[in-house]
């Protein structure tokens, strides 16, 4: 087939990378349920993760003005250990919600209102 | 029918179940299904990281993030389990208004990144750049086998398919302040630009870690349960 014997680019590895960072936005925004924004918040950063590793790559970039080595391999593996924190405080945050109210539901969540 | 890339068949692949368990993750209303549509895709992601030539960053997104965080939602999935009959649906009114302005963020986003003509396919210049003189990004993150490879695959013209990335030394050496893969660069040495490792934001990252253990666990500490 023709589609397989071209060789992909960067923007391929992009526009991978915005439909998970698109799908992670509608994610945080549409679901009530406060774990399903965190996987939303999840979706987003992988989405970035994919970027940063398009454009480190040596073999992908045409230009190599383009390319960020290992800064972008890095920077990387920063936004996974910085993901990983943000999960577990968020997740102890609606832990006490849960606990606090017995719903995870963030409609729910409307005492501060006004 | 020409000879099949399989580096592209590959991508194709993982792009696909990336992008589909994604927006299966949006779609899906049972939240454990959610979360293993979540589970898959950012497995096919790790993929995707190994055949853009970050095989440390590839490995580590298994294990941190797919082996670590995810199961850290999971965990909390089952602790926040509420009975079965709740159901926390959206109204039809948000999700229409969520549809639209994902499509023109989509509209917005892809153009953009076919809109870059040096972006759209890989080409050999940047490896042979990279192997002529022995600096740049390319000098230590693929190994020399690519020699060879670059001058047998005319017919493909990209270096992909034979270049075997060797991240974790330099990725290592970088986080400890040396960074090795720009020794050769032809700045005078006394100020040499790129040259300062990543020894600070290491120690920030393990800071920021250690804090946010300690609130997580004092946050989430087990108090008594309200009443339904």
């Amino acid at each position: 087939m023709e589609l397989l014997s071209q060789p992909v680019g960067v923007s391929h590895f992009l526009v991978v990378g915005a439909v998970l960072f698109i799908s992670g936005v509608v994610c945080m925004a549409v679901k009530r349920n406060a774990l399903g924004i965190l996987m939303g918040i999840e979706l987003v950063l992988n989405g970035a993760n994919i970027n940063f590793v398009a454009f480190s790559s040596p073999t992908l970039n045409r230009e190599t003005a383009y390319v960020l080595g290992l800064d972008g391999q890095l920077i990387s593996l920063f936004v996974i250990v910085l993901a990983a924190a943000e999960a577990a405080v968020a997740l102890a945050i609606t832990l006490n919600f849960y606990n606090n109210h017995a719903t995870v539901d963030v409609d729910r969540a409307d005492e501060l209102k006004g | 029918m020409g000879a099949i890339n399989w580096h592209t068949f590959f991508f194709l692949l993982y792009a696909l179940v990336a992008c589909g368990f994604a927006v299966a993750c949006v779609v899906s209303t049972n939240i454990v299904r959610m979360a293993l549509c979540l589970i898959v895709s950012l497995g096919a992601t790790s993929g995707l990281f190994f055949l853009a030539g970050a095989d440390f960053v590839g490995a580590m997104q298994l294990m941190i993030y797919v082996g670590g965080t995810l199961v850290l939602l999971i965990f909390g999935v089952m602790l926040t389990a509420q009975g079965p009959f709740v159901s926390m649906k959206t109204g039809g009114g948000d999700w229409i208004v969520a549809v639209m302005l994902s499509g023109c963020l989509a509209a917005i986003l892809v153009p953009a990144t076919f809109s870059v003509v040096a972006w759209r396919s890989p080409g050999p210049v940047a490896l042979a750049e990279g192997h002529a003189d022995g600096s740049g990004p390319a000098a230590l993150l693929v190994s020399k086998e690519v020699d060879h490879g670059a001058d047998a695959t005319e017919a493909s013209g990209d270096g992909i398919s034979d270049a075997r990335p060797k991240t974790a030394t330099p990725i290592g050496l970088g986080l400890l302040g040396a960074r090795v893969d720009s020794l050769n660069s032809e700045t005078p040495a006394a100020l040499k630009p790129g040259m300062s490792g990543y020894l600070l934001p290491f120690e920030l990252v393990s800071m920021h870690l250690l804090v946010v253990l300690v609130g997580a666990a004092y946050l989430a500490r087990t108090k008594r349960r309200a009443k339904r």
